[in-house]
């Protein structure tokens, strides 16, 4: 027989003897009653991409106990009230605090009454009041400690520059990526007045890709896969959007020169939803890839728990390499592209336009 | 889910699929033509990949 004969029984074989295995654990859970693998899994998961009161290190399934840090609670209900969340015990016990009872489920802050009972409305979504939640919670460890890793990294750089030109250690790995963001983002996005936005730009370049980073960690800190966050980010570039806007930007969305005036009444709502789509596409892009990658690794992470033999571990395994490698790259791409992006948009309020000649046509100089 | 939300979410991945494509396709043509223009053509083909993305992540949401 030829080789590559071989190879493709082999290749077969191997795929009927992965699936044949599934089968055969899936009729024994079924007749056994045991905890159902894939449900574990799947909790696990949307456990891992959810924010949470908790610091959690590592669970024990089958003792129910979870081991890490429990996070302080501020909360803000006719008053601010701080305690820790270790007092919910992962949600099995009510806070009485004042006369007034909080409990905790689904990582969510409810009022109950004494009886701590959750009353569900309708849509199957709790209709219990909620308290105004400021709590520091995992994510926001996480910025904390990703904003004060920047505030040293690039403070030891800043005091680099005052005693040498070329910079010593750890600085050196800083300096190539500033300069990248200066020059190929800022300088050719935004023109002339690229310095007065610099340091929003390098700051949120710096901040989406070391969170980004952070998120590959076993610590599972999911940042720049929440909304919230993304959100905020997204805000702040289109609060400095709309306040760099030049004249010529706001002429350009609500009295587009050079057309007709019935396109103009046209253009105007157009270019006024133009302006809150294109936020609301950089938070979308930025919370979607990562959450996406996040569930990717979990699930194929979780594949060699669901399948459990010797065949499909490794392979599994190994596509869980790959694509984390592939999650390394896209935390890079995803810092970039928010930071391009928010460059761009600057660059659209701030450009200087030069005055429309009457007749637009063939005597416009091309270069 | 529902199969008409499966068959849609499917719709939209093949149709994200065919634009990035179309865009991977064109900058290396584009490249092979003028290598000496690689970094602006990769530019330009990242920017309109990541609209691209943007609008297929959108739909994902809606469905």
């Amino acid at each position: 027989m030829r080789k590559e004969n071989i190879f493709k029984i082999l290749l077969t074989s191997l795929f009927v003897l992965v699936s044949l295995n599934l089968n055969a654990k899936e009729a024994q859970e079924e007749t056994t009653g045991k905890i159902d693998t894939k449900t574990g899994v799947k909790e696990f998961v949307d456990h891992h991409l959810k924010d949470s009161h908790y610091f959690t290190f590592f669970s024990d399934g089958e003792k129910g106990e979870h081991y890490g840090i429990p996070l302080p609670v501020i909360i803000w209900d006719g008053g601010l009230k701080v305690f820790s969340a270790s007092k919910f015990h992962h949600g099995e016990e009510l806070v009485e605090l004042n006369g007034n009872y909080y409990k905790l489920y689904h990582n969510k802050i409810y009022k109950t009454g004494p009886d701590g009972i959750i009353e569900y409305g309708e849509s199957e979504f709790p209709i219990n009041e909620r308290p105004l939640d400021f709590s520091i919670t995992k994510n926001v460890t996480g910025m904390i400690v990703v904003a004060l890793l920047m505030f040293l990294m690039f403070w030891s750089l800043a005091k680099n520059y005052q005693k040498r030109s070329v910079p010593k250690g750890f600085s050196r790995v800083l300096e190539p990526l500033v300069v990248y963001v200066r020059d190929e983002i800022a300088k050719p996005n935004i023109g002339p007045k690229y310095k007065k936005y610099m340091s929003f730009l390098l700051t949120v370049f710096f901040f989406i890709l070391i969170l980004n980073l952070f998120g590959l960690t076993p610590f599972g800190i999911n940042v720049t896969g929440n909304i919230a966050v993304t959100f905020g980010l997204a805000l702040i570039t289109f609060i400095i959007v709309q306040f760099s806007g030049n004249k010529d930007y706001w002429k350009h969305i609500f009295w587009m020169p050079g057309v007709p005036v019935i396109m103009k009444v046209i253009l105007m709502p157009i270019e006024v939803l133009g302006m809150f789509t294109k936020p609301f596409a950089l938070m979308i892009r930025l919370f979607a890839n990562m959450m996406a990658g996040h569930v990717v690794v979990m699930s194929l992470l979780g594949l060699i728990f669901i399948f459990q033999n010797w065949i499909a571990s490794p392979a599994f395994f190994g596509f869980t390499l790959f694509i984390s490698v592939i999650e390394l790259l896209v935390a890079f791409l995803q810092a970039y592209i928010f930071t391009l992006l928010s460059a761009l948009y600057i660059g659209m309020a701030v450009e200087e336009h030069e005055d429309h000649p009457k007749d637009h046509g063939e005597d416009i100089p091309v270069i | 889910m529902e199969i008409p939300v499966m068959v849609g979410a499917g719709l939209i991945v093949i149709g994200a699929g065919i634009g990035l494509g179309k865009i991977g396709g064109s900058a290396m043509d584009a490249i092979a033509r003028q290598p000496e223009a690689t970094g602006k053509i990769q530019t330009a083909m990242i920017i309109i990949a990541a609209l691209l993305e943007g609008i297929a992540f959108a739909a994902l949401f809606a469905v």
